[in-house]
């Protein structure tokens, strides 16, 4: 079933002369529990359709539906509440608070909802854990390491009861090896059954994903279809 | 166990030769053990036949490379050593950097050029469904890195190899993209120059 979906989606900005179209009549759905990727140069209006789907900003024309309810028949708080309550993002640059603990980051979504300090607690210790990062939990932004810092704003994006993650080149300025262990905490989220996208430019990260789809000029190009298994690339040994 | 199509090119891309040796200067081996530390150390992607094995060992004794422990006995309780030759000729091996001076004509490349100058022919099309193959070529790679458990060191490195060589496919194709654009609003107003054509001539 389909988590997300965007139906024909449209977004400018400026007026006449200097109107800039940043997506196109994009037809987009994500199922629960499935990862798609959105490549495309930039300008090709990828950050555009996070933002949207998140419901940070309004299409011009087009619709957007998450968990089955249409943003445009939310009122403005209803939409606050459930970007609080289901969609986490993962931000390149961390956006992690410099005062707050690594616990209290992850935390403050759900204490911004109204959720009970010790629960709240429990919940983000459970999503540290989970990350490898049950001994972190006390530690200020800047005693963490970079991969340390990304794991803690992707275990923010998933805390509590979330269904949707949104990723802007989550690996950010992350080296290889993190960048991919970014990807497989994203992968192991969608498989507990939340419904990822992840924009960015890297064929390397985008290739964790079960579906690839390509911007150009605010339209979709094209995308993948969910590839086969691996078994296409290896057949057994002719040695026992 | 697995292979892949890596397998036609072993002659080619590994050194069989080299690859004993190394394995034969942690001391003295059977054939039957190289061929199996062979395949367990390459990740399992290139399988060896042992008849393969013995007769590159036979090569390397013959050029002094290795000895054989005992000569009495043949076959595979036959021992075989590293000679000090043989650690020379494999410390100057692992050193001595692959031919990459002269770049092979890549099918690619000649068919994006050639897209460009065809009439009629959209050159991003052709882009976007190379670069459709190559990123569904890489999600299958990649699901082979997703079950960490299986997942050998040797095997991990092939595998990155090959994202790699893919993912700068890729971004030659992004490049090649954004570089089109460009031209196409702000065409350049020199020709190509002759010394450059000559170049391009010279590596053929």
């Amino acid at each position: 079933m389909s988590y997300l979906e965007l139906r024909r989606v449209s977004k400018s900005y400026g007026q006449a002369a200097s109107e800039v179209q940043a997506l196109r009549e994009v037809d987009l759905s994500v199922d629960a529990g499935e990862l798609v990727a959105v490549m495309g140069p930039s300008g090709s209006g990828k950050s555009t359709l996070l933002t949207i789907a998140g419901s940070l900003e309004q299409p011009t024309s087009g619709e957007v539906l998450v968990g089955g309810a249409a943003l445009s028949e939310m009122t403005r708080n209803e939409r606050a509440r459930m970007r609080r309550r289901s969609i986490g993002y993962v931000f390149q640059d961390f956006n992690l608070l410099a005062g707050l603990t690594a616990a209290e980051n992850v935390t403050l979504p759900l204490e911004l909802d109204g959720v009970k300090a010790r629960t709240a607690r429990a919940a983000g210790m459970a999503a540290l854990e989970e990350l490898g990062l049950g001994d972190r939990g006390s530690r200020f932004p800047d005693e963490l390491s970079g991969g340390e810092r990304q794991r803690v704003a992707i275990a923010r994006a998933v805390v509590g009861d979330r269904h949707l993650l949104l990723a802007d080149e989550p690996s950010g300025a992350l080296d290889s090896v993190n960048g991919e262990a970014v990807m497989r905490l994203i992968r192991s989220a969608c498989q507990r059954g939340v419904a990822g996208v992840v924009v960015t430019h890297d064929a390397q990260l985008a290739s964790w994903a079960d579906r690839v789809v390509f911007l150009r000029d605010g339209r979709v190009a094209d995308q993948t279809s969910r590839p086969p298994g691996p078994e296409s690339l290896l057949a057994p040994s002719p040695n026992p | 166990m697995y292979y892949t199509e890596y397998d036609a090119e072993i002659e080619r891309t590994v050194s069989v030769r080299h690859a004993l040796l190394a394995l034969l200067s942690e001391g003295p081996k059977y054939g039957l053990q190289l061929r199996q530390e062979f395949e367990a150390r390459t990740g399992d992607v290139w399988p060896l036949n042992i008849g393969q094995v013995y007769t590159t060992l036979q090569r390397l004794e013959r050029d002094g490379l290795v000895e054989s422990e005992d000569s009495d006995k043949d076959g595979p309780q036959k021992g075989f050593r590293i000679t000090r030759d043989g650690s020379d000729e494999l410390a100057r091996w692992l050193r001595t950097p692959p031919d990459l001076t002269s770049p092979p004509r890549d099918e690619l490349v000649v068919k994006v050029l050639i897209a460009v100058q065809a009439p009629g022919v959209d050159v991003h099309e052709v882009i976007q469904v190379h670069r459709h193959y190559l990123v569904e070529l890489m999600q299958q790679w990649t699901r082979l890195k997703e079950d960490e458990a299986q997942f050998d060191l040797a095997f991990a490195l092939v595998v990155d190899a090959e994202l790699f060589r893919l993912d700068s496919v890729v971004r030659w194709l992004d490049a090649a993209e954004g570089r089109l654009k460009r031209a196409a609003v702000d065409p350049p107003t020199t020709p190509t120059t002759p010394r450059l054509r000559l170049r391009m001539e010279a590596r053929r």
